[in-house]
C-alpha cells in the first residue's frame, strides 16, 4: 500500500509533468516562424519557401510542413516562449554559478526585492493592525476608515505606483523606501480586514462573561480579543506577504531601477530576453512560495504553543 | 431591627420589575410586574417555556440587562453596584472556555482581571478544581476535556473569586441526561459545602424540582411569574428522591403552573 505522503508527492509530480509537457508542446507553434527564418538563413529547405507565404500561413500548418524544425523550437536564443530547460539553465547559471555580488546574479536581484518586500510588509502589517484596533474600538473610525481602505484597493497599483515614486522623490525620498511604501500599500488591506474580523470574533457570551467580571476595555483586548484574532491574523499575513512582493516588484518597474526582480523583468523585455523574463518570474514565484511557507511554519508553531492547534 | 436582619438575609428583591425591549415590530414585554424575594443560601430555579423571561431576569440580576421599570436589589445594592463588587459568578449555557488557555489558566482569568496575587491565584485554582472534581486537569487544554468536564471547569471559573451568589443560565442544557444527572448531584453537594445562593435557569421540570428550595414558574407574553413554590423536600437529596410522592407532587404543581401560563395564550 502507498502511504499518504507518497501519494501526495505522486499527485504533485503528475501535475508538474503535465504542465511541462504542455509547455514544451506550446513552444512549437509559438517559436516555429522564427525558427524557420533562422533555418532558411542557415541553408535548410523550408516549406513554403517565401517568407511572405509563411507569414500568411498558420503556425500549425508550418509545423506540419516542417516537422524537422521542431527540436530547434526548444533551442532558440531569443524564443517567443522559452522551453522549460532553457529557463532552468538560466536560473541555474544566474544563481549557483554567479557570485551573489554580480549584477547578473538572480540572488542579488532577489535580495534587493526581498528587502523592500520585508520592509513594506512590516510597515503594512503594523499599519493594518493599528487600523483594525481603531476600527474595532471606535465607531467613528469604523465608519470613516473602512470605506477609504476599500477604495484604496480599487485603484490599479500600476497607475498609482509612479505617482507615489514621483511624489516621494520630490521630497527627497528614494531608494528602498518608495518601493516599501507601495508594498505596504498593498499588504495593509488584507491585514485590516482579517484583524477586524478576528478582533470581533468573540461572541456575545464571551463579552458578557468579561462584563460580569467588570473587566476594562484594555483587559478585554489583551485577554480575549487579541488572542482570539491570532488564526485570522496569520491567514491575513500569508495574503499580505504575497501582496507585498507584488508591490515591491511593481515599485521597481516605473523607476527604471537597475536592481531587483522588477528591474530584471523590465530589462528582459527591453532587450527581448524572454529567457531572462521567465527566470525572473520563476524567481519571484519561488520567493513568494518560500515566504508564505515560512509564515505557515510560524503559524503552526505559534498556534500550537497557544494550544489552538491540536 | 427586624428590618435590618431582613436586609441581611434577603439576596434578591424584585418589586414591580418591568423590562420592555423596543424592536422594529413594536415593544416586547420581556418582563412585566415581576415580584420576588430570595433569601440567602437558597437554591432558586427559574422554569418556563422559551420567551418567558427567565434568562432575562437572571441577566437583570447580573446587570447584563437594565430593567425599564420597578426596583431590583442584589445583596442590598443595585445590580450594577453588585456586579462591580463582584457579588456573583455567572455560568453560561456554553462553557465558553478560552481555547488558548489551559483549564487552570481559564480559571485564573477572573482572578487576573480582579488583580489577585499569583500565589493566591494558584491556591484558589487548586481549591476550586477540587470542588468540581477536576483535580489533575489544570494543565489540560479545553479540547482535551469532555463537554461535561468543560462545563464543570466553567463552574470552577465562576466559583474562583468566591462570590456569595452563583447565577447559572441553563448550564447543563447542552449535555446528555446521564451527565446532567451526575452534574446535578455534584452541584447540590457543592451548594451544601459552599452555602452560596444559587439562581438557576432551566427548562427541565425534574432538574428544577430536584435542585431547588424555591421554584419560580414563569410564562411568556408578557414574561411574568405565575407561581412560586417553596419546596418541601429535605436538603439531603439522593438521586432516587425523584421517585418519592413528595417529589412527584411538587413536579405536578410545577407542571400545572406551566400549563396555566400557557392557557392564557390560546
Amino acid at each position: 500500500m502507498m502511504s499518504d505522503g507518497f501519494k501526495a508527492i505522486w499527485a504533485v509530480l503528475t501535475v508538474l509533468a503535465v504542465i511541462v509537457v504542455l509547455w514544451y508542446a506550446a513552444c512549437i507553434p509559438m517559436n516555429i516562424k522564427g525558427v524557420l527564418t533562422e533555418q532558411e538563413r542557415a541553408g535548410a529547405e523550408v516549406q513554403p519557401t517565401s517568407a511572405k507565404d509563411r507569414r500568411d500561413m498558420s503556425e500549425f500548418g508550418l509545423v506540419l510542413n516542417n516537422s524537422f524544425a521542431i527540436p530547434a523550437t526548444w533551442e532558440q536564443d531569443r524564443p517567443r516562449l522559452p522551453a522549460p530547460h532553457q529557463v532552468a539553465i538560466e536560473i541555474w547559471e544566474t544563481t549557483v554559478q554567479k557570485k551573489i555580488t554580480s549584477k547578473r546574479s538572480l540572488i542579488y536581484h532577489g535580495w534587493v526585492t526581498l528587502s523592500a518586500t520585508m520592509l513594506g510588509f512590516v510597515i503594512g502589517t503594523g499599519l493594518g493592525i493599528l487600523l483594525a484596533v481603531g476600527i474595532v474600538h471606535s465607531r467613528v473610525m469604523d465608519l470613516s476608515v473602512m470605506p477609504w481602505a476599500i477604495v484604496s484597493q480599487t485603484i490599479p497599483i500600476i497607475a498609482l505606483a509612479p505617482m507615489i515614486i514621483v511624489v516621494l522623490y520630490s521630497v527627497g525620498i528614494q531608494g528602498i523606501i518608495p518601493k516599501a511604501v507601495i508594498s505596504a500599500y498593498l499588504s495593509f488591506f488584507p491585514v485590516v480586514v482579517g484583524m477586524v474580523k478576528g478582533l470581533r470574533s468573540p461572541d456575545a457570551m464571551q463579552l458578557d462573561l468579561l462584563r460580569t467580571y467588570s473587566a476594562s476595555r484594555s483587559q478585554g483586548f489583551w485577554k480575549l480579543r487579541l488572542p482570539a484574532s491570532m488564526p485570522y491574523l496569520f491567514t491575513s499575513l500569508k495574503i499580505g506577504i504575497a501582496a507585498s512582493l507584488v508591490g515591491a516588484i511593481v515599485g521597481e518597474l516605473p523607476t527604471g531601477a537597475v536592481a531587483g526582480l522588477g528591474a530584471r523583468l523590465l530589462a528582459g523585455s527591453y532587450y527581448g530576453q524572454t529567457v531572462q523574463i521567465w527566470s525572473a518570474l520563476f524567481a519571484a514565484a519561488i520567493l513568494a512560495a518560500c515566504l508564505v511557507g515560512l509564515l505557515g511554519l510560524v503559524e503552526r508553531t505559534v498556534l500550537k504553543r497557544m494550544g489552538m492547534a491540536q | 431591627m427586624t428590618n435590618n436582619s431582613r436586609q441581611q438575609t434577603c439576596i434578591f428583591e424584585a418589586a414591580h420589575l418591568d423590562l420592555t425591549f423596543q424592536t422594529n415590530d413594536g415593544p416586547i414585554h420581556a418582563l412585566k410586574d415581576v415580584n420576588l424575594t430570595v433569601d440567602k443560601g437558597e437554591f432558586v430555579s427559574f422554569i418556563g417555556p422559551s420567551g418567558c423571561g427567565k434568562t432575562t431576569f437572571l441577566r437583570c440580576i447580573a446587570a447584563l440587562e437594565t430593567p425599564t421599570g420597578g426596583t431590583l436589589t442584589v445583596n442590598g445594592m443595585t445590580p450594577d453596584e453588585a456586579r462591580r463588587n463582584r457579588a456573583y459568578g455567572y455560568v453560561f449555557q456554553a462553557a465558553g472556555l478560552y481555547p488558548w488557555r489551559t483549564i487552570a489558566k481559564n480559571i485564573k482569568l477572573p482572578l487576573e482581571i480582579m488583580g489577585y496575587s499569583t500565589a493566591e491565584q494558584d491556591e484558589r485554582v487548586r481549591s476550586v478544581l477540587e470542588l468540581v472534581d477536576l483535580e489533575g486537569f489544570g494543565g489540560k487544554f479545553p479540547w482535551q476535556l469532555s463537554g461535561g468536564m468543560q462545563q464543570r471547569a466553567s463552574i470552577a471559573r465562576a466559583l474562583a473569586f468566591d462570590a456569595d451568589i452563583l447565577l447559572m443560565d441553563e448550564p447543563f442544557g447542552a449535555l446528555d441526561e446521564i451527565v446532567r444527572d451526575h452534574l446535578n448531584e455534584q452541584l447540590l453537594a457543592l451548594w451544601a459545602r459552599t452555602e452560596k445562593t444559587i439562581g438557576f435557569v432551566t427548562h427541565s421540570i425534574p432538574e428544577a424540582v430536584y435542585l431547588s428550595t424555591k421554584i419560580v414558574v414563569m410564562s411568556p407574553r408578557p414574561g411574568r411569574i405565575t407561581d412560586v413554590i417553596d419546596s418541601p423536600l429535605p436538603k439531603e437529596r439522593p438521586l432516587d428522591i425523584r421517585d418519592t410522592p413528595e417529589f412527584i407532587e411538587v413536579a405536578h404543581r410545577v407542571r400545572e403552573g406551566l400549563r396555566a401560563g400557557h392557557a392564557d395564550d390560546e
